[in-house]
């Protein structure tokens, strides 16, 4: 079926263009796991890259030219994923890859993509401390998904004791970091801040909980920002559940929960927790509406969309319009073309690719509702994303910008440029 | 906050009045339109307030309706309307005047306001004088929820009012309770808030102790060496205890601009970059300056010529700081309040200690009874036949897919965990004899070889159970009698659902002893463990016994998948969470023998949970201390805590 | 001794012949030397697999030869990885740091450039002071001598307590496995000081080395082919003299051996350790082909994996292990790498990176059932000669 499309298309395409088309395919890598413990996350955003590539070549390709998605698979392996990734830009030669979901998958693959000058688009929310000349990062970073939930909890909620409970790596370690550092300089004294780091797939939580619970007794309000990962969070919420915790007593923010994940939980006890996120399912708009009816039309009826993979479809079509102003698919001339893009967001507004090689997107912060959806309850403007937080001594005075200073590490403090590699 | 409350309550006096003169709801709502689009918990207050003030007979349905999501507003107009779905997807809008219907309207043409769960907060603050003393015993409770939550001075004297007519026993003594926490804290008598304090002292509450805390608040003052400050003083602090470190003193000084800032190194290298002059720092070349005591002299020499601000020495600090006393004071100004509120407060906290204690307790028997429950069915085909089957924790996750499964044909939560646990025992019973008649019956004298083979079954399997299933957890739900928690008091609970899994162990471990003990399987099991060629000799079918004993052990491991997975969660990797587990739980007990498992939970389930105890932030400290245990304590007890002895225990 | 010992093995030399023959053959078709028939991602594959050979055939040494069936022998491999590993990282930033900070006003102090070392290395898991473990990562000497000391002391010290309480068989098994688990579990704390579940990564960029990847990968891949060279001729050489007829003893009967008057505990602690140390070498020369080295690499299924490819090669022989690790480990990553074409039997296609898993499992079984001598049993239908150790 996919191929008959895809040759349908060449042959239009091959009737109308005889002169191009026949020898300019440009390829699209996507790196995502299909195997492995990641499979969960990434095979939804493989199938979501083939979509967008089917849909761009349904509607012309892009100058003149077929693309073409070359998928392989690094099976959650992460020295898997540097081999991978040196495959599609050596074998395959690909003008552009698609993938990656943990960090240590993008840290894996940062060195390779480097040295043979690649091109990556990240979609997925993570830690920030990092900005690769090749790597364009759609996701969101710290300020555009963890602050803002924290400023929620702090000014909608009136917050006064956090606890951060996190799986033990580096995405959670480095948020945790940052947000402790925020709230202390928001007046939040060191001793209200609760911090717990547990294994991947953990279930046991009951200790965990009633060591929450326990923070309430000095008469302050409690609030938990979760950056639990992936299954663990359905023996969490369990437990929230069974201790008749509702979202009132102690609420939950999450940054690692979404549709996807909450496919797997009965969500009827919790109702009004919340997530932050730069997309959710239920927003209401026209573009997110067709987008949704796409998928579920390819995918099934009970497949849901999530924020990593709206990442995909900006990052894509924004490629896709830089590739068209460059008038190549050459890294280099595209990645200059890149900055400055603009794209509407799936929730409303417009995206814009800075010259840090982070998006700027508006930041969503939803209420869980019975049938596992979200209700979204604050959108704020446009964020432009950071890739140094200003948080941390160190990284504040940092920054990134690849477009004026040629650097995504410099210093501002000595005028230098720390290093033109990014630091993996 | 307060000044709404005050207003509210002069406007609740002058409602009759206010009826006469009153607008309609429409009209209050649009004049706070703005903020009420804007819904933010930060700027609502006076939205909230005009409502409430408005005097009118529908504001208590205006705020219910606006707090449960219901409240819509009329995109070409703006105008607020009660909003219901109707079955075709379109909303039906009616009138907060008269109840109306207004029509129906697509969803396009309208807006939800939704206030977020600060606002709906405040909402339920303000509806708090309606709700106490409502017919309806829910509002009533929710009212009560809501004044703990965000208790304010104003909602004492409703509340108090509100107790007498109380009916309702149980809300009646939350009232009561509640009454007596807000006097510990806004009551202008101090008498009484001291009276308050003395009879609840020793209370195991959460809200007691919060209540407590805030009034023992303390803030840093300090005050010169001759004078005392103004203040309800807690303790004097001496710089350099550990309470108040004499940087830190010295840095309060330095904040108040009594003392020089400390020189940091970063200042010094500002100074020597600011006074490079022609490639040198005074008679120092910029390049000697690649050691911190080279950068010292520099500095010094600057400061020799006034270039630089001195250091500031350890005696100027010691100096300092003598001129000064540091104090920690309440916020809290009365004496006697303060007084009896620690006094309280260490009366709770002794027999907090004490519920902690038993909590933790609870947590590490629940967790023993997982490991134990996960373990069980080892125990019999490891433990009793010898067999090391890796699949084992594969079985645990059929089992928890059958589950899984039942629950998608039958809805009824109670009705499908009924016929999920013997599914999940003949299931998993079945596959267990499939692989002892398949694999397992040949490689009985290999044992090392049995370990790699169900090895290649637990993999097949796990990506068996991924192709099925897919990598995405499934959802295992528990009938809602097992939802909530045992509340012993506000420290110690447990979930019902581990209290089941509890029941479930001890169920096993009954059945495990009367089927080996009393039933002939359980002889002939023992016979065939203890002699095979004799036991054959005795007429008793050694292959027809391993069998049904092997069968047995799985089932038993998909039961308790079963409960696993109610619990926790439901994946195709969910065995291999618990497989090394549960070999660790039966080496450690001891081989051969329930009660050794037994045991080898306990012991592992409590060593956990104390890991876990001394270092609550890091719980993955707590798994990994556990192994290194469990290693050194096999080098020190290789047979395990109950090890066999005699010819039993023979390799 | 060398030649006798090489007469009486002419499988060893077989073996050699044909690593060396295979060696030049990539070499020559390699894109680093300019033909680029064998793309660098494959010669990386190559020599990773290489290394896999060589710590297969430690484990060979301990299971089929010794009895001691090892599930914890990437641990060691892990070790060593992470020992080369914490010195190309703190080198490489160092030089770094060091060309950044003298762009500065100030010639930096050595505080200052140990303080923008960690702050570069451990940053990004939200820390920025050196851990103690880092003592010697400066030191090139050192770190290598490590690669081999540290899995060696580990096996030392570990073997030691279980060898001395004389535990056996599967319980040992067990008790390897919670080795690995547990030091897989300790390296994913983040207070371990070796970044968690980031682990280590850029190790392919060896500092102070400008060469391209093309030509750096033929290194290590010649260093790995000669790793294994040795490494196989070590053991074989180990198994072919008294000492390795002891360990087969303990392998079939260790109470006779052990009335026989042998302290077995000290030959199979010094054959565990020996093999551990092979594992930290194997460790050390994959993982800067591997390029990033993380705490899942140690988890208890690498180490069962092992197991498996021995066991498919064929257990008790040499050649056996090596052909088992590098058959499996290759076919393994041409199914799950997407290159298998998809069977489509028409009501269902079969997708082999679905079902590779279940194959490999269920052949497992076959292999353990019906095949015990597995792949090398058919060398020994080819030679028509009953199954020999070497």
């Amino acid at each position: 079926m996919k191929r008959t499309t895809a040759l349908a298309t060449a042959l239009t395409l091959g009737a109308a263009l005889p002169a191009f088309a026949a020898d300019c395919t440009i390829k699209v890598g996507v790196l995502h796991s299909l195997s492995g413990t990641m499979a969960i996350s990434e095979t939804t955003l493989k199938d979501t890259m083939e979509m967008l590539v089917e849909q761009q070549n349904a509607s012309g390709g892009v100058i003149g030219c077929d693309l073409e998605a070359i998928v392989v698979d690094p099976a959650s392996d992460w020295p898997l994923f540097a081999e991978k990734a040196r495959e599609l830009l050596t074998v395959h030669e690909v003008d552009v890859i698609f993938g990656n979901w943990t960090s240590v998958s993008r840290k894996s693959v940062l060195p390779v993509i480097e040295e043979l000058n690649g091109l990556l688009f990240y979609p997925v929310q993570y830690e920030g401390e990092e900005s690769s000349k090749n790597v364009f990062y759609t996701g969101a970073a710290p300020n555009q998904q963890a602050i803002p939930a924290t400023d929620y909890f702090l000014d909608e909620l009136g917050i006064e004791k956090f606890a951060l409970l996190g799986t033990d790596y580096v995405y959670p370690r480095t948020t945790n970091n940052i947000l402790e550092a925020y709230l202390q300089e928001k007046g939040i004294a060191e001793e209200d801040i609760f911090v717990n780091y547990t294994p991947f797939g953990h279930s046991d939580w009951s200790k965990i909980v009633s060591d929450v619970v326990a923070l309430g007794a000095d008469g302050k309000k409690v609030g938990v920002i979760s950056t639990i990962n992936g299954d663990a969070n359905i023996g969490f919420y369990k437990e929230l559940a069974a201790a008749g915790i509702s979202a009132d007593d102690i609420p939950v923010v999450a940054f690692s929960v979404g549709e996807e994940e909450l496919s797997g939980l009965d969500t009827s006890n919790l109702v009004g927790h919340l997530a932050a996120w730069n997309y959710f399912q239920s927003a209401e708009t026209d573009a997110n509406a067709e987008w949704i009816e796409a998928w579920k039309a390819r995918m099934g009826e009970e497949r849901v969309t999530n924020d990593p993979m709206e990442a995909h479809y900006i990052g894509f079509n924004m490629w896709v319009n830089a590739v068209t102003a460059a008038g190549s698919a050459e890294v280099d001339a595209v990645r200059t073309a890149m900055y400055g893009q603009e794209f509407p967001n799936l929730t409303g507004g417009t995206a814009v690719m800075l010259p840090n090689h982070h998006l700027a997107k508006p930041v969503l912060i939803g209420e869980i509702t019975e049938d596992g959806q979200f209700d979204i309850i604050s959108q704020t403007e446009e964020v432009p994303g950071d890739a140094w937080t200003d948080f941390l001594p160190e990284s504040a005075k940092l920054v990134s910008d690849w477009k004026e200073l040629g650097c995504g590490m410099y210093n501002t403090e000595t005028k230098t440029c720390v290093q033109t590699l990014s630091n993996y | 906050m307060k000044f709404m409350f005050l207003a509210m309550l002069a406007a609740l006096f002058m409602t009759s009045f206010a009826s006469a003169q009153a607008t309609s709801v429409q009209e209050v709502l649009q004049s706070q339109r703005e903020l009420i689009e804007k819904s933010s918990r930060r700027t609502i207050g006076p939205a909230i307030d005009a409502i409430s003030e408005s005097g009118l007979p529908q504001m208590q349905t205006v705020l219910e309706a606006w707090q449960s999501k219901n409240m819509w507003q009329r995109k070409e107009d703006g105008l607020f309307f009660l909003g219901a779905k109707n079955e075709d997807g379109t909303y039906a809008l009616s009138d907060f005047e008269d109840g109306a219907a207004v029509g129906d309207f697509e969803k396009k043409a309208l807006k939800q306001l939704k206030p977020n769960s600060g606002i709906r907060a405040m909402i339920a603050t303000a509806l708090v004088q309606f709700q106490l003393s409502d017919p309806d015993p829910r509002k009533r409770a929710e009212a009560l929820s809501s004044i703990s939550r965000d208790p304010e001075a104003a909602l004492l004297a409703p509340l108090r009012a509100s107790i007498d007519g109380e009916k309702h026993t149980v809300i009646k003594a939350r009232k009561v309770r509640l009454e007596r926490l807000m006097t510990m804290a806004y009551d202008e008598n101090i008498t009484a808030r001291v009276a308050a304090i003395d009879e609840m002292a020793g209370d195991l509450g959460v809200d007691f102790r919060a209540t407590l805390n805030p009034i023992l608040t303390t803030t840093a003052v300090f005050s010169e060496a001759d004078e005392t400050p103004d203040a309800n003083i807690a303790r004097e602090l001496i710089p350099g205890d550990e309470a108040l470190s004499r940087v830190a003193a010295y840095d309060r000084l330095v904040a108040a601009e009594l003392a020089p800032t400390l020189i940091t190194k970063d200042m010094r290298d500002a100074a020597l970059e600011a006074n490079i002059d022609g490639g040198r720092v005074g008679s120092w070349p910029v390049a000697q300056l690649s050691t911190e005591g080279a950068r010292d002299e520099a500095y010094d020499a600057l400061v020799a010529e006034g270039l630089a601000d001195p250091r500031v020495t350890e005696d100027d600090v010691s100096e300092s700081l003598a001129a000064y006393r540091f104090y920690e004071a309440y916020t809290e100004p009365s004496v006697d309040v303060t007084t009896a509120a620690k006094a309280a407060l260490a009366k709770s906290e002794a027999r907090v200690a004490v519920s902690q204690a038993a909590d933790l307790g609870l947590d590490a028997l629940s967790l023993a009874s997982i490991y134990f429950l996960a373990a069980i069915g080892l125990a019999i085909t490891f433990g009793v036949m010898g067999v090391i089957n890796m699949a084992h924790g594969e079985f645990i996750m059929m089992g928890a897919y059958t589950g899984y499964v039942v629950q998608l044909f039958i809805p009824n939560h109670t009705a499908s965990i009924l016929v999920a646990v013997p599914l999940a025992f003949a299931v998993t019973f079945a596959a267990g004899v499939l692989l002892e008649r398949l694999v397992i019956r040949w490689l009985y004298h290999r044992p090392l070889e049995t370990l790699l083979a169900t090895f290649g079954v637990s993999i097949a399997l796990q990506q068996l159970a991924k192709n099925i299933f897919g990598t995405q957890a499934r959802p295992l739900t528990a009938p809602s009698w097992l939802d909530g928690a045992w509340m012993i008091n506000d420290v110690v609970s447990i979930s019902y659902i581990r209290i089941a899994i509890f029941i479930l162990a001890l169920i096993f471990l009954a059945l495990f002893l009367f089927i080996m003990k009393r039933t002939r399987l359980g002889l002939e099991t023992r016979a065939v463990t203890q002699n095979p060629r004799m036991a054959a000799s005795m007429g008793i079918n050694p292959d027809r016994v391993n069998m049904l004993t092997f069968g047995l052990g799985s089932g038993i491991a998909g039961i308790a998948g079963v409960a696993i997975g109610l619990f926790a969660k439901v994946t195709s990797e969910m065995g291999g969470d618990y497989i090394v587990q549960s070999f660790m739980t039966v080496v450690v007990g001891g081989v051969g023998n329930i009660w050794g498992t037994l045991a080898g939970a306990a012991m592992i389930g409590g060593f956990q949970k104390g890991v876990e105890w001394l270092n609550p932030s890091n719980t993955l400290a707590a798994q990994t201390y556990m192994i290194i245990f469990i290693i050194i304590f096999i080098q020190f007890r290789p047979r395990g805590i109950i090890a066999l002895k005699g010819r039993a225990a023979g390799d | 001794m060398e030649r006798s010992f090489i007469a009486r093995n002419p499988s060893v030399l077989v073996f050699l012949a044909i690593l060396a023959l295979f060696t030049l053959v990539v070499t020559v078709f390699a894109e680093g030397f300019g033909v680029g028939l064998i793309s660098t991602s494959f010669v990386k594959t190559l020599g990773k697999t290489l290394c896999l050979c060589l710590i297969a055939v430690a484990m060979d040494l301990i299971w089929g030869y010794a009895g001691i069936l090892s599930l914890g022998h990437f641990a060691f491999f892990g070790l060593g990885g992470y020992m080369v590993g914490m010195w190309l990282m703190y080198e490489r930033t160092k030089q770094i740091v060091e060309s950044s900070l003298s762009e500065g006003i100030l010639p930096p102090t050595p505080e200052e450039i140990e303080a923008a070392i960690g702050n570069q290395i451990f940053g990004v898991v939200g820390s920025n002071e050196f851990p103690v473990i880092w003592a010697f990562a400066d030191s090139f000497v050192l770190q290598m001598a490590f690669v081999v000391l540290v899995p060696g002391l580990l096996a030392l010290v570990f073997g030691w307590l279980a060898f001395r309480s004389r535990v056996t068989g599967v319980y040992l098994s067990i008790l390897t496995q919670a080795m690995t688990l547990g030091l897989s579990l300790y390296l994913f704390q983040n207070a371990s000081g070796l970044r968690g579940n980031n682990g280590l990564s850029g190790l392919q960029n060896l500092p102070g080395v400008t060469a391209p990847q093309s030509v750096v990968s033929l290194w290590f891949f010649w260093a790995s082919a000669l790793a294994l060279g040795v490494g196989y001729l070590l053991v074989a050489w180990v198994v072919s003299g008294k000492f390795g007829s002891v360990i087969r003893g303990i392998r079939d009967n260790e109470a006779r051996v052990r009335f026989l008057g042998y302290s077995v505990e000290s030959y199979k602690l010094a054959v565990f350790t020996l093999t551990a140390c092979i594992a930290g070498i194997a460790g050390a020369l994959y993982y800067p082909q591997a390029g990033i080295i993380n705490p899942a690499e140690v988890a208890p299924i690498a180490s069962i994996y092992l197991a498996v490819w021995v066991a498919i090669g064929g257990r008790g022989r040499l050649y056996g292990a090596v052909i088992g690790t590098a058959f499996v480990s290759l076919v393994s990553s041409w199914f799950t790498g997407g290159q298998a074409p998809n069977v489509n039997l028409g009501f269902y296609t079969i997708k082999w990176v679905d079902w590779w898993l279940i194959l490999l499992g269920l052949s497992f079984v076959l292999v353990t059932l019906y095949a015990p001598k597995g792949m090398g049993g058919l060398v020994d239908l080819i030679t028509r000669k009953k199954g020999s150790d070497i």
